[in-house]
């Protein structure tokens, strides 16, 4: 089954994606999703059932560090590359509205 | 008629854990500091940073979910939350969805009237805490400090139990109590280490279904938590009756202005698109570790509670109050250590820790004296060093500057003065300074002895050993 | 052209042992190779002369000081841009990253310099590794050294060029569904993907997390061994990184196939194989079978449905991944915006081309809701299987034998129209990051118009030791 993906969809996917296309590359967008997710449709050809979805290819078992402080003061590093800063602290555009 | 309505309320609630490391990485969790100070690429989503859990917090979740009669998954997962914030620099929070830690408790809570209750918690997940955003006065700017991002956080979720803000209360304090006895937190909400928010919604009483809920934030008291329950409430019931609809959101509630506000944006699409976070991998509790977990298990309330009425035979009214507190069973159980007096020790609890507590308005989590320091105060009125009323003055220092009775003292001069003669020389000139007084008592008026000891004690600077001056009275005024 | 940088990297670290050359004199002749070729191949993002020298100094007194040895020790080397180095820029060949300078080095990096291996600069490669032709790249496009008109492959095609050219005597790459093997075998180079967790990916800057992994691009099956020698670590800043029982790969140098089992996969070798390929291939295996291995032919299952498998788990992971360029902490910020969910929309469509947003619109849809366990969940299953199809070769075989790529390089500008066919060229590679295996990609040879074909072979996880033997022997059939 061909898929076809709305305006609404290429709306949606760019609010989570946080990207922001012009029309024309939302054309293209809408064509390039519905082809990749026809030719990703050809997963359902396989059987699946009762197969334990792989997120990790091996089990190394648990790996946990200790509860001990090792880092100093890390913010001059935090802070050398913010491509807007005031003193010690990054600066966003303000994230409520009055 | 005006319809019947019932509350229904969920809560979450996020504990901030007492780790001394984040989640993740190995910056401290110590609170305050310089902005951005407590960071390292790992908790400010630097390029290339991968983060390694932080076992302690597996052990303190865990030990959460025994205390509140959870099932803990051996095998749980750390799924990632895609959202874009700001104050969380991945743009993801590394949490739980699929296999949280924790699953199906049920915590116990008494209201007022003696009705007892078991609210069920659906799961318990680990999480981190994001940073903080400072918003400008004057420009459209906020600033932003991760170093709380990364802070180690458990989130508890409970099943729609509750009914009523006294129920939502309750709940909160058994959750708080049990959780600072396990020392997994310090559970302060002042400060944000725990944060609750409430879902609710209404329904006609009687009605099978729940209505629609809201979920409100920013809740930062007891207090708050009530007024929001109430406004909410009222808020909900009046669309209805009004023929409107409840809409599924989130709401912030403003402490000052006592309402709450939609945090609603279009930009917000609230898909998380959550999935197994690939650079962890999964948490296997295996048995050992488990058994291992729950051998260390503090004594909760309620056993402490026989153990103290056994062991120190202190009155049930006693045992209530100190046990009530963390922090005050931890002192108290410190100090009798020191002195071996248990009742003196609740004495001093009960008394004067709570008179100056409440006179400044504090939680017992803020005592910052020692038990030492009690246990050698106790010991110096036992000794009859210091008379019972410099002791209370004692007191408060020990309380506030948490300074040592003795050194304090002998600096002040403050020891009893049961020097024989020096009183006698004392009560003799407050006896020929005050013939007025003399000629009361031998006339029979008694009172006048009170005043006489009053003019004694005040002359040798509250030092004087009632009894000896009592007693020195009685042998001159006799004798005159 | 100066005469050393003839040398493989091992014999460039004999001769600066031997006190016959040192580390300036080996970085000046890179130098001299850069400076006559950079304009027309376009190899490296960040190349810094003064500073490549500075650091090559540095390296040689350490050296003279008696306090720095190896088989590496004063070898120039070229890291492909999405390895963090501190103090140098680190684009991943993207606008959104073009100001980007690291605060610490990827482990990689790190162990690469305690072995004193000298830094020469950053490669090019596609933007954030999403590309098999060095042609997203923010940077300008990469060429094939060994004909100009080509790609040099991808996503490490900088890599694998620098290598080519004797613009580096070694270099990293990152390989995600193929990313060193394919350019590798493109340029005509040897490149290795280790098993999963075998090089630390800290300070790597993440496409697909479950599947990149760092391994070197090289002259010679040697130089691959001892590169991987020094590069291989457990570290615990890793959870993913695996304690593995040695970290010995040179021992695994040896001319000695005999009575190696090699599988065929028949599935590897049907239409869509160019014909020259095909041949080279065969003809190179024959060579194996000559010295004493066993060869025969098996059925790989599922190969067709690893191209779909990957991309999903890739592209959603990466939508993830790619989150945190958002213009707040580093990186490129939009210059005009309003309010906050503007700017991170400006800021990340700036700043991103166009392959990376397709991936990540990809990855963000199939994860959305509604979809995840359809596309997601279904993927990690088939994941799940293909695992277990090599899983049952390897009871059967040492190695398994292939192409690398269905063709030799394309011409420039001839794959990027069509994205699913450009992804049909990583049939052959992806599957050994979905399986988390090793695969060796060496030169067997160049088609008639010259251009290099490459044979992989594959291991079964930790036993890179086994394509390690069988790469070598081979080489040292045909010197
Ligand atoms: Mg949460
Ligand atoms: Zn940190």
């Amino acid at each position: 089954m061909a898929n076809i993906i709305s305006d609404e969809t290429i709306e949606y996917v760019g609010i989570l994606a946080k990207l922001e296309l012009s029309s024309e590359e939302k054309e293209v967008a809408k064509k390039d999703l519905a082809d990749m997710l026809n030719y990703i449709d050809k997963l359902s050809e396989l059987d699946t059932t009762g197969v334990e979805p792989m997120s990790h290819v091996f089990s190394a078992g648990n790996v946990m560090r200790e509860d001990v402080v090792t880092n100093g003061d890390g913010s001059e590093d935090t802070l050398s590359n913010a491509p807007s800063r005031k003193d010690d602290t990054f600066i966003v555009p303000k994230t409520v509205e009055g | 008629m005006a319809k019947n309505y019932e509350t229904v309320i969920g809560l979450e609630v996020h504990v901030e854990l007492a780790t001394k490391t984040k989640i993740f990485c190995g910056c401290t969790t110590e609170f305050g500091g310089a902005p951005n100070t407590h960071t390292c690429p790992v908790c400010t989503g630097q390029p290339g940073s991968l983060p390694v859990l932080n076992k302690q917090v597996v052990e303190y979740a865990a030990a959460v979910g025994l205390a509140t009669n959870c099932t803990i998954t051996q095998d749980c997962k750390f799924d990632r939350k895609n959202y874009f914030y700001p104050d969380n620099p991945q743009n993801y929070q590394i949490s739980q969805l699929y296999l949280p830690i924790c699953r199906d408790g049920h915590v116990d809570i008494e209201l007022e009237d003696g009705t007892k209750k078991a609210v069920r918690i659906h799961e318990i997940h680990m999480e981190e805490d994001a940073g903080k955003l400072v918003h400008d006065d004057w420009e459209d700017v906020s600033y932003v400090d991760y170093n709380r991002s990364g802070v180690p956080l458990i989130e508890i979720v409970s099943e729609p139990d509750m009914r009523s803000a006294e129920e939502v209360i309750a709940y909160l304090e058994k959750l708080r109590l049990t959780i600072q006895y396990l020392g997994a937190s310090d559970c302060k909400l002042n400060e944000g280490s725990m944060r609750a928010d409430v879902n609710l919604s209404v329904r006609e009483v009687g009605a099978s279904e729940f209505g629609t809920r809201t979920e409100m934030k920013n809740l930062n008291s007891f207090r708050a938590i009530a007024r929001a329950i109430e406004n909410e409430r009222a808020r909900q019931i009046d669309i209805i009756e009004s023929g409107g609809k409840v809409v599924q959101e989130t709401r912030r509630w403003d402490d000052n202005k006592e309402y709450s506000y939609a945090m609603r944006s279009k930009e917000d699409a609230q898909d998380y698109r959550y999935f197994p976070d690939p650079d962890l991998v999964p948490v296997h509790i295996s048995d050992e570790w488990l058994e291992e977990i729950k051998s260390r298990q503090p004594e909760l309330k309620p056993e402490k509670m026989v153990r103290y009425k056994e062991e120190f035979g202190l009155p049930d009214y006693d045992i209530g109050i100190i046990t009530d507190h963390k922090k005050l069973a931890d002192i108290f159980e410190e100090t009798t250590a020191i002195c071996n007096n248990p009742k003196k020790v609740s004495n001093w609890l009960m008394g004067e820790t709570m008179r100056i507590m409440k006179e400044k308005n504090e939680d017992p989590e803020n005592i910052n004296f020692s038990p030492a320091n009690l246990a050698e105060l106790i010991e110096m009125v036992d000794k009859g060093e210091i008379n019972g009323k410099v002791a209370k003055e004692v007191f408060t220092h020990v309380y506030e500057d948490n300074i040592e009775p003795k050194k304090y003292v002998e600096e002040k001069g403050l020891k009893m003065d049961d020097n024989a003669d020096d009183l006698r020389k004392t009560v003799e000139e407050i006896v020929s300074a005050n013939p007025k007084s003399v000629e009361d008592f031998k006339s029979g008026k008694k009172q006048a002895m009170g005043f006489l000891v009053g003019q004694v004690m005040r002359a040798s600077g509250g030092k004087a050993n009632p009894q000896m001056v009592n007693q020195l009275l009685s042998e001159i005024l006799l004798n005159m | 052209m100066n005469e050393l940088c003839n040398l493989t990297a091992v014999e460039l670290g004999k001769k600066i042992a031997a006190g016959e050359t040192d580390a300036v004199a080996a970085m000046q002749a890179v130098i001299e190779n850069i400076e006559a070729k950079e304009d027309e191949l376009n190899c490296y993002v960040t190349f810094d002369k003064e500073a490549a020298l500075k650091r090559a100094k540095e390296v040689k007194k350490l050296m003279d000081e008696g306090k720095l040895s190896g088989p590496l020790a004063g070898v120039p080397v070229a890291i492909k841009d999405n390895m963090c180095t501190k103090g140098m820029l680190t684009t991943c060949s993207s606008k959104i990253l073009s100001n980007f300078v690291p605060t610490y080095s990827s482990e990689a990096v790190i162990n690469l310099e305690k072995a004193g291996a000298v830094i020469i600069g950053k490669t090019n490669m596609d933007e954030f590794a999403m590309g098999s032709t060095t042609e997203t790249s923010a940077y300008g496009v990469t060429k094939n050294p060994r004909n100009t008109e080509h790609v040099p492959g991808g996503s490490s095609g900088g890599s694998a060029a620098a290598v080519a050219a004797d613009e580096c005597f070694f270099a990293l790459g990152s390989d995600t569904g193929g990313s060193i093997r394919q350019p590798a075998s493109y340029c005509g180079v040897v490149g290795l993907k280790p098993t999963y967790g075998t090089v630390s990916r800290y300070g790597l800057i993440a496409y697909g997390s479950s599947l990149d992994q760092i391994g070197p691009l090289c002259k010679d099956v040697t130089d691959c061994a001892t590169i991987m020698d020094i590069i291989a670590s457990y570290d615990p800043k890793d959870s993913t990184s695996i304690k593995r029982e040695k970290y010995d790969f040179t021992s695994a140098l040896k001319e000695d196939v005999k009575g190696m089992k090699i599988g065929i996969p028949r599935t590897y070798f049907k239409e869509g194989l160019d014909g020259e390929v095909k041949d080279a291939v065969l003809k190179a295996v024959d060579v194996l079978k000559q010295r004493g291995a066993i060869v025969s032919e098996f059925d790989l299952d599922l190969v067709d449905y690893a191209i779909p498998t990957y991309y999903t788990i890739a592209d959603a992971e990466a939508s993830s991944n790619l989150e945190r360029f958002d213009g707040v902490k580093y990186g490129y910020r939009a210059k005009e915006y309003d309010g906050l969910h503007n700017m991170y929309k400006k800021t990340r469509s700036e700043g991103f081309g166009p392959e990376v947003k397709r991936r990540i619109m990809l990855g963000s849809f199939v994860l959305s809701s509604g979809y995840y366990d359809a596309y997601y969940l279904k993927a990690l299953k088939v994941k799940a299987l293909i695992k277990k199809a090599f899983d049952d070769a390897f009871t059967k075989y040492d190695v398994i034998i292939g192409p690398v790529a269905p063709t030799t390089a394309p011409k420039l500008g001839a794959s990027l129209s069509d994205p699913i066919k450009m992804y049909l060229s990583d049939i052959y590679t992806i599957s050994l990051n979905l399986a988390g295996l090793p695969g060796l990609s060496i030169p067997v040879g160049k088609d008639k118009s010259g251009l290099p074909i490459g044979m992989q072979l594959i291991g079964d996880c930790f036993k890179e030791d086994n394509i390690i033997r069988a790469g070598y022997t081979y080489e040292q059939a045909v010197k």
